[in-house]
């Protein structure tokens, strides 16, 4: 196996690391970075679990090459909090006990995220349609949406970290 | 074409536990030197809330504050036994074991705290703040801190407990065959309303009303956040899950999520909940605890509801537009009327 040097930000940090041999982006950030936020749900891009912000954009990580995301800005659950206070969208989420086992709750808020920070006053729908590719076991997603709507009207836009 | 809705309800009486062996489940406490305690468990947290329900027990028992409490599930092989996380035994077998460890553990902390106060146990009561006074006089006193302390560098004395809740076990009467497997019962009841489509089959759910009473609600907004989510896995349960499709053929099996269907965010529907409490006599401050019933309702009631808009009884979960059409067609169509 061979391995390829890959530079990238994650979370607002430029990182240097070796990606193995067709390693996905979620496995090069948990094993490469050490950034465990997001989390292998399905390795297949049906649960949601995995999801990252490229460049602002959502992405399925397990499904991203990682020698392929050189030079790109990556945001990870990881980098949403800044130091002990909480980004707008984790705060709401406790608030609403919008996380039980918490497997999808990493998920759920970086594809919320993707979603506030193009659109600020988003309808449900526009919230249901965010994580519509987000699967959840425990909440039964009610809890979820609603903690988004709240942090989307406390002005929750704040970029922490990421972006370029 | 049309659209037919109905209702349906399910209620239910709800087993907490099962009695097979005494179902037991062991607690031991312990403070440290700074007066925190921790509460060590082999029972697993998986997200319906057993550590901050156990840490409330916990300290309520003591008489110290909640932050000053840790509950320490981390190894079911080192740890105290505990039969496991099923049967939504949780709050009850797993709350009594630690409220009679916490028992243990506040007794020593008490004589600790008397000989250091040159007074009896007995006449000492804890603020829930962090301090332990005189009753009655509430500047003789000592904080729990101090008392962890002098416990562990002047007295050496272990502030700890160990809690096992057991029921004992019930033997079958060979002639009837008749026990008592359990000795708790929590009750719901809960009405589906569905809206069914006779020309694709689809079954939606539009609306359910609840009430539960589980004995006392420990932390309300987590039998809250417990019943919003466990009613989705029912409504789920109900309409969309299976492995076996063609049961018990295992052709044509889901292999991803991508066939694996579940509702999405989309399917929510609108849930109203009744929280009764009946604080439980032999329950942890009265608590039995939501668990499973919170999803089981659901299946049974949405199987009446859809009886009720269409006159098909479907007896195989879970209900997909194949077996209403099969239904329908089975029945010449016709429609029994909504009192059927
Ligand atoms: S792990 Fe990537 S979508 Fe499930
Ligand atoms: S909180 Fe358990 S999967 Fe969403």
């Amino acid at each position: 196996m061979s391995k390829t040097p890959v530079q990238f930000r994650v979370n607002g940090q430029d990182r240097a690391v070796f990606a193995e041999d067709a390693e996905n982006l979620l496995e090069c950030l948990r094993r490469g970075v050490g950034d465990m936020s997001p989390k292998y749900g399905c390795g297949q891009g049906t649960c949601g679990a995995c999801t990252v912000l490229i460049d602002g954009e959502p992405h399925l990580s397990c499904l991203t090459l990682a020698q392929g995301c050189g030079g790109r800005s990556i945001e990870t659950t990881g980098g949403l909090a800044d130091g002990p206070n909480l980004h707008p969208l984790q705060a709401a989420f406790m608030e609403h006990f919008a996380a039980q086992c918490g497997f999808c709750t990493t998920g759920m808020l970086m594809a919320a995220k993707a979603l506030l920070d193009k659109n600020p006053n988003p309808t449900r729908d526009d919230v249901v349609e965010a994580i519509a590719g987000n699967i959840c076991r425990c909440t039964g997603y009610e809890p979820i949406i609603n903690a988004i709507l709240e942090a989307a009207s406390r002005g929750s836009n704040s970029v922490v970290g990421g972006a370029v | 074409m049309a659209k037919h809705r109905g209702k349906g309800m399910a209620s239910i009486n709800y087993p907490i536990g099962m009695n097979l062996g005494g179902d037991p489940s062991q607690a031991l406490v312990h403070s440290n030197p700074d007066g925190k305690f921790t509460v060590a468990l082999s029972s697993i947290d998986l997200g319906q809330g057993m550590k901050q329900v156990t840490r409330q027990i916990c300290a309520e028992t003591l008489g110290v504050p909640v932050a000053d409490v840790y509950v320490d599930t981390a190894d079911s092989d080192t740890g105290p036994h505990c039969m496991g996380s099923f049967a939504s035994r949780g709050t009850h077998r797993v709350g009594n074991a630690v409220i009679a460890a916490a028992k243990e553990a506040r007794g020593v902390m008490m004589e600790a705290a008397a000989e250091e106060l040159e007074v009896n146990p007995e006449d000492l009561e804890t603020d829930g703040e962090g301090n332990i006074h005189v009753r009655g006089a509430p500047q003789r006193s000592i904080t729990v801190s101090d008392v962890a302390v002098a416990a562990q560098f002047r007295q050496g004395k272990t502030i700890s407990g160990r809690g096992i809740f057991l029921i004992p076990l019930s033997e079958v009467d060979p002639e009837t065959g008749e026990m008592t497997p359990v000795s708790c019962f929590a009750h719901a009841c809960l009405v589906a309303e569905v809206e069914v489509d006779d020309e694709t089959g689809e079954v939606d759910v539009v609306e359910m009303n609840s009430a539960y009473e589980l004995g006392r609600a420990l932390n309300p907004k987590m039998v809250e956040q417990q019943l919003v989510g466990g009613a989705w896995m029912g409504m789920s349960h109900a309409l969309w899950e299976t492995t076996e499709p063609y049961y018990p053929d295992r052709d044509h099996g889901p292999e991803d999520f991508n066939q694996y269907l579940m509702p999405g965010p989309g399917d929510v529907v609108p849930h109203n909940i009744a929280v009764l409490e009946r604080p439980a006599p032999d329950g942890p401050f009265g608590g039995k605890g939501p668990g499973e019933m919170c999803a089981n309702p659901v299946l049974p009631a949405v199987v009446n509801a859809v009886f009720n808009a269409i006159g098909v009884r479907i007896d195989d979960l879970p209900i997909t537009p194949e077996k209403v059409l099969r239904g329908r067609r089975a029945q010449g169509g016709a429609r029994p009327g909504p009192q059927h």
